[in-house]
């Protein structure tokens, strides 16, 4: 008895799942009867097993259900809201009433006379118009597979049983004489195989009424009509019956070998007053649970599955172990064996994790069912599309983003859809959208939830989180729209006027960040006032096994997961690179910004001693887009790990995301950067990287670094720092003179040298020693001769700079005084004897002029670039041009130019983007072109980074011999 | 009692495993126990609760190895001095409990049986389920569940 309710409730529960999306898309299309041929059968079949079983409430239930939806089926009950709730609601008690049964072994007793009540009153109900669709039931091409109960071939009996059918068909086939004609002069044999193929092949789900006409022609040469295959699927589907296989398969077997044809003729029934299964073509709007194709399967106890996981994973230990001692004893016999082994491993290892793969429209089945509850409790209307139900993910983490998904969904409906009227007004649609979709993506599923409603509104959000006190007004003054929308992760959030019972007691969307990063995945938002919201979330697809860097402290080895592990940096003084302290908190001076320290030493109370040794290991590591250094004592190598969970005693220590044994046998903790993150906030002075980027960045104005000069004429100019490459002292001595310029002997070779008035120098300069700015182009110098340096600083690139004169870009208030900020180009040229600029213009050099000469093409109408930026390209050998708009870009590309590389500042918002990408639609011949964007303006961007801009563009224009990573570009 | 019986209802004898913890003798219910290795390599974990020594590995799991020295308030072992282990399970999860020494499995009646004596420290009244009469020793029965649940005390905040 207990196997066979432990056979109905699995069976039965799977089953009520797909019904409540069917019946939701019947609700939406009521028009089309097919939809309800499934739910009727099922409920029918409930009501038959537990008449069987003795279940007399269930069966009490689904004979009222069953009544309302044989009036749907024949038209005569009207399909009402109302109706379609009862149904559901019946559903609900179904199933509650079948877990109950799992649980217990006995039916819940309980009074259901009011909901059987509505449903007998909804089935009187009568429908106003006409009976639907035609009383011969009209068989139709199926892309569905088998139904709910169990898979179509094993009711059939399987491939034995239709072999046995097809040849008792055969010798049928010679009372028939259009059969006798068609297919009298084929091999019976033959005839037997192809026929039994089709048949099990339409079974299987894998080949519908096409691949079955196709068999038969592959035998006769001609395609069958309707009518041949008609005559021959009747004779196996007679022969089947006479096997005593259920008409009920029979007809399902037939209906999938039938083709559909509007001219198809109606086949007489054969089968005795059940429910037909008519399988519908599916519909326009992807079915929410449209079921993958069914192959065969098998029913497998999670626990199985798990223990096999575990049991893999220590396989996957045990090799690593013997991976290590080979590595000793590189000759041994072992080593040949163990790499096939690794191998196996490796397949054996992928292939489990495989089995524990399920598409994720489990995580979605009940969401059809949800929206319609939610928009009907709200008066809105709201349209659920799904795609990519079919993308598989891992069992554990399908389990854990089904809330998280729920209560996006839920949020979107309650607070993302208008009204419709709000929602006419604002010129969309009455009917809402919220789309979900899924997709595998190197490595990773991406899971997009999109709505078109209201969209997040940055000014409300700003408020509410003061109100909350989550931020400080000044805070919430210099965040830009896009980051205060990330407010709503904060814990304690919540922009609902109201708490409703839906959504909005103010603990959502961080626990849904917490969940979701708990699996090492990332949530994103973007949205548009206005527009609607889109939340993109990231989960990797391994979760047990992941690659850690192992690193020493004190004597004890960690693992670090290699995913948030950005470089690693030594420090010492050999290096060259120190570690720096600011009010007693280590920093490091990396490229140009300043890294905040913490030692994992300190950190774990290994040690008091603060003070790092001679030669450290920092490993550097960015959690979101805060990044931070780990000193650390080694670092040995990269492993793959299997991750162990933490020991429940030891949850709440925030440092640790797991344990693992390392191939000798040790022990080891997981370090967690996000945990060790926290600890550098607490405690310490608190230089994050973001305070330490706010002091020189104001918002949308770039600075760079300026060396002051005093100039023989008595003025004070300034040079963009970047572009002086050294600075020399020279005597006036060493001045000589050729050609009508002034020379100097520099490495070697004759530089030429300028005064600040960009001509030679006057042979009656004063004697002495004077500084000299050099600049370096390609493998030639230029020198500019001035009388003092005065100092480097820091300003800003104010965007008004108006050139005062040739040589000149423009003045600078520095120090409260003006400054000419000069133009090196200008002085480049005189000092080479160049007559042309090198800026501003269109190269004539070809492209193909040595692998150095790359053309850049840069779109940026800020003196950043042409000041900066420009400057700081040519100098690396590059063929730089600028174009200050897209229009000018335009025009450089219909002059015929064309470029390697185009650099452009793509998150420009507003109209410049509209004309950026009307401009580059139009550039049909720079469609190959490598874009790289500039993130300037952006507030809290770190500053003017030369090293990182040229590895971009290096990397960008040859990946294989990038040697940085773009991570961090600006 | 919160002793298990090895077979449901009054049974006549009670099995504990017999260890030594400084001068005292306890005892663990046999049932329990899932094994016992002897000195074995211990890797600590840094910031983990005093009585946390650390964790090891038994055969590819990861087994948390508490020190029941520090969990009943004694003086730490010396460096030099041996123990063992003794694997017990508890919540899905491996413990491995370190003593100083581990006896034979004894098989006591429940006439051996008393309740926890009043002066016994408290610290130890509340890990103990009761006290076991032998021939010259008194064993005081622990409950491994109470002894496994780390107070709130004990969990860094």
């Amino acid at each position: 008895m207990d196997d066979l309710i432990q056979d109905f409730v699995a069976e039965t529960l799977e089953g009520l799942e797909a019904l409540d999306s069917e019946l939701v898309r019947f609700e939406q299309a009521p028009e089309n009867p097919q939809l309800l041929g499934e739910v009727f059968r099922l409920i029918h079949t409930i009501k038959g097993t537990c008449g069987f079983i003795g279940l007399v409430r269930l069966q009490g239930l689904a004979h009222a259900a069953e009544t309302v939806l044989g009036g749907f089926r024949d038209a005569s009950v009207a399909v009402t809201a109302e109706a379609v709730s009862a149904v559901l609601e019946t559903v609900d008690v179904i199933r509650s009433l079948v877990e109950g049964l799992a649980r217990d072994g006995v039916e819940l007793v309980g009074d259901d006379t009011a909901l059987v009540g509505r449903l007998e009153m909804a089935s009187r109900v009568s429908a106003v118009k006409e009976p639907m669709s035609a009383p011969a039931p009209v068989y139709e091409t199926t892309t569905g597979p088998a139904p709910a109960a169990g898979p179509l071939l094993a009711r059939l009996g399987g491939e034995a049983s239709l072999d046995a059918a097809c040849e008792m068909a055969i010798g049928r086939f010679g009372a028939s004489p259009a059969l006798a004609e068609a297919l009298g002069g084929v091999n019976p044999d033959r005839l037997q195989a192809s026929l039994r193929d089709g048949l099990c092949a339409a079974a299987r789900g894998f080949g519908g009424a096409d691949h079955f006409a196709g068999q038969i022609r592959g035998l006769t040469g001609d395609m069958p009509t309707p009518a041949l295959i008609a005559a021959v699927s009747d004779l196996v589907g007679e022969s089947l019956v006479a096997l005593d296989i259920a008409p009920t398969d029979v007809d399902a077997l037939m209906a999938l070998v039938m083709p559909g044809t509007s001219g198809a003729a109606p086949i007489p029934a054969s089968a005795p007053a059940l429910a037909r299964l008519e399988i519908a073509p599916t519909p326009a709007r992807p079915a929410p649970t449209a079921e993958p194709v069914a192959a065969q399967t098998i029913r497998v106890s999670v626990e199985a599955l798990e223990n096999t996981m575990t049991v893999v994973s220590e396989l996957v230990l045990i090799r690593n172990q013997l991976l290590q001692l080979v590595r000793l004893d590189p000759e041994s016999a072992f080593a040949g064996p163990l790499s096939r082994l690794n191998q196996v491993t490796s397949e054996l290892q992928e292939g489990v994790m495989t089995t524990r793969m399920q598409p994720i429209n489990g995580a979605w089945a009940k969401l059809p069912r949800l929206v319609r509850d939610l928009a009907n409790d709200l008066g809105k209307k709201i349209d659920l599309t799904l795609r990519g139900q079919d993308t598989e993910l891992d069992r554990q983490v399908l389990e854990l983003i089904k809330d998280p998904l729920t209560h996006m969904v839920r949020n979107a409906a309650d607070h993302g859809i208008e009204g419709p009227a709000e929602r006419l007004t604002a010129g969309k649609p009455e009917t809402g959208r919220i789309s979900l979709s899924a997709r595998h993506e190197g490595g990773a599923i991406v899971i997009e939830m999109s709505d078109d409603g209201r969209g997040l509104s940055a000014s409300k959000i700003r408020t509410k989180a003061i109100s909350c006190g989550l931020v400080t007004e000044a805070q919430a003054e210099t965040m830009s729209d896009a980051e205060a929308r990330q407010l709503v992760f904060l814990p304690g959030f919540s922009t609902a006027a109201e708490v409703t019972a839906v959504s909005g007691r103010g603990v959502g969307m961080d626990v849904v960040r917490t969940n979701i990063e708990k699996i090492g995945g990332v949530v994103e938002l973007t949205s548009v006032e206005g527009a609607g919201t889109r939340f993109t979330i990231h989960i990797p697809l391994t979760l047990a096994i992941i690659s850690a860097l192992i690193v020493e402290c004190h004597g004890e080895r960690f693992a670090m997961p290699q995913s948030s592990v950005v470089e690693l940096v030594s420090a010492s003084d050999a290096s060259g690179r120190t570690i720096e302290y600011i009010n007693g908190a280590a920093v490091l001076r990396l490229r140009d910004r300043l890294l905040p320290l913490v030692s994992l030493e300190t950190l774990l109370g290994l040690s008091a001693n603060d003070t790092p040794r001679e030669e450290t290991c920092i490993v550097v590591a960015s959690v979101g887009a805060f990044s931070f250094g780990v000193i650390v004592d080694r670092v040995f190598d990269t492993e793959e790990i299997v991750v162990k969970p933490v020991a429940s005693v030891l949850r709440n220590l925030k440092i640790y995301s797991g344990a693992t044994i390392l191939g000798d046998g040790a022990v080891i903790m997981i370090l967690d950067f996000k945990g060790m993150s926290l600890e550098t906030g607490s405690g310490r002075s608190g230089v994050s990287i973001e305070e330490e980027s706010d002091i020189p960045t104001q918002v949308g104005v770039a600075r760079a670094d300026v060396l002051l000069f005093r100039a023989a004429d008595d003025t004070f100019k300034g040079a963009p720092l970047g572009e002086v490459s050294r600075i020399e002292e020279v005597d006036s001595s060493q001045i000589e003179w050729v050609d009508g310029r002034s020379v100097v002997q520099y490495r070697g070779q004759l530089m030429p040298v300028v005064g600040a008035d960009g001509n030679a120098i006057a042979r009656s300069v004063p004697g002495g020693l004077r500084p000299l700015l050099v600049f370096v182009r390609d493998d030639r110098s230029a020198g500019l001769l001035v009388d003092e340096i005065i100092d480097i600083v820091q300003c800003a690139m104010v965007s008004d700079l108006t050139p005062s004169g040739p040589g000149s870009l423009g003045s600078l208030i520095i120090a409260e005084r003006a400054t000419e900020l000069i133009d090196v180009d200008y002085y480049w040229r005189r000092a080479i004897g160049t007559e042309e600029p090198t800026v501003l213009r269109p190269s004539d050099r070809a492209a193909s002029d040595g692998p150095r000469h790359r053309r850049l093409l840069v779109v940026d109408a800020s003196p950043f670039s042409q000041v900066l930026l420009a400057p700081l390209l040519a100098q690396a050998g590059y063929d730089v041009s600028v174009a200050e708009d897209p229009e000018a870009a335009l025009r450089l590309h219909d002059a015929g130019e064309r470029f390697d590389l185009i650099m452009a500042d793509t998150l420009m918002n507003g109209p410049d983007t509209k004309r950026f990408v009307t401009a580059f639609q139009q550039a049909a011949n720079w469609g190959g072109t490598p874009l790289l964007s500039l993130a300037m303006h952006k507030p809290g961007a770190a500053p003017f980074n030369a090293t990182t801009i040229l590895d971009a563009v290096s990397g960008t224009l040859e990946p294989e011999t990038a040697a940085f990573d773009l991570r961090g570009a600006a | 009692m919160a002793l298990e019986h090895s077979d449901g209802g009054a049974a006549e004898v009670e099995g504990l495993v017999s260890i030594r913890i400084g001068a005292q003798t306890f005892g663990v219910p046999v049932m329990r126990v899932q094994d016992v290795i002897s000195r074995t390599e211990i890797n600590i974990i840094p910031l983990a609760p005093p009585e946390i020594a650390g964790s090891l590995n038994l055969r590819g799991r990861i087994v948390t190895a508490v020190d029941l020295r520090i969990r009943l308030a004694m003086p730490a072992r010396p460096a030099d001095r041996g123990f063992m282990c003794v694997i017990v399970e508890r919540l899905g999860e491996l413990y491995a409990l370190l003593v100083d020494d581990v006896g034979d499995v004894l098989w006591l009646p429940n006439s051996a049986y008393e309740p926890t004596p009043v002066t016994v420290a408290a610290s130890w009244r509340g890990l103990c389920s009761g006290l076991y009469r032998l021939d010259g020793d008194l064993l005081l029965a622990l409950d491994v569940d109470k002894v496994l649940t780390l107070g709130a005390s004990a969990l860094a905040a």
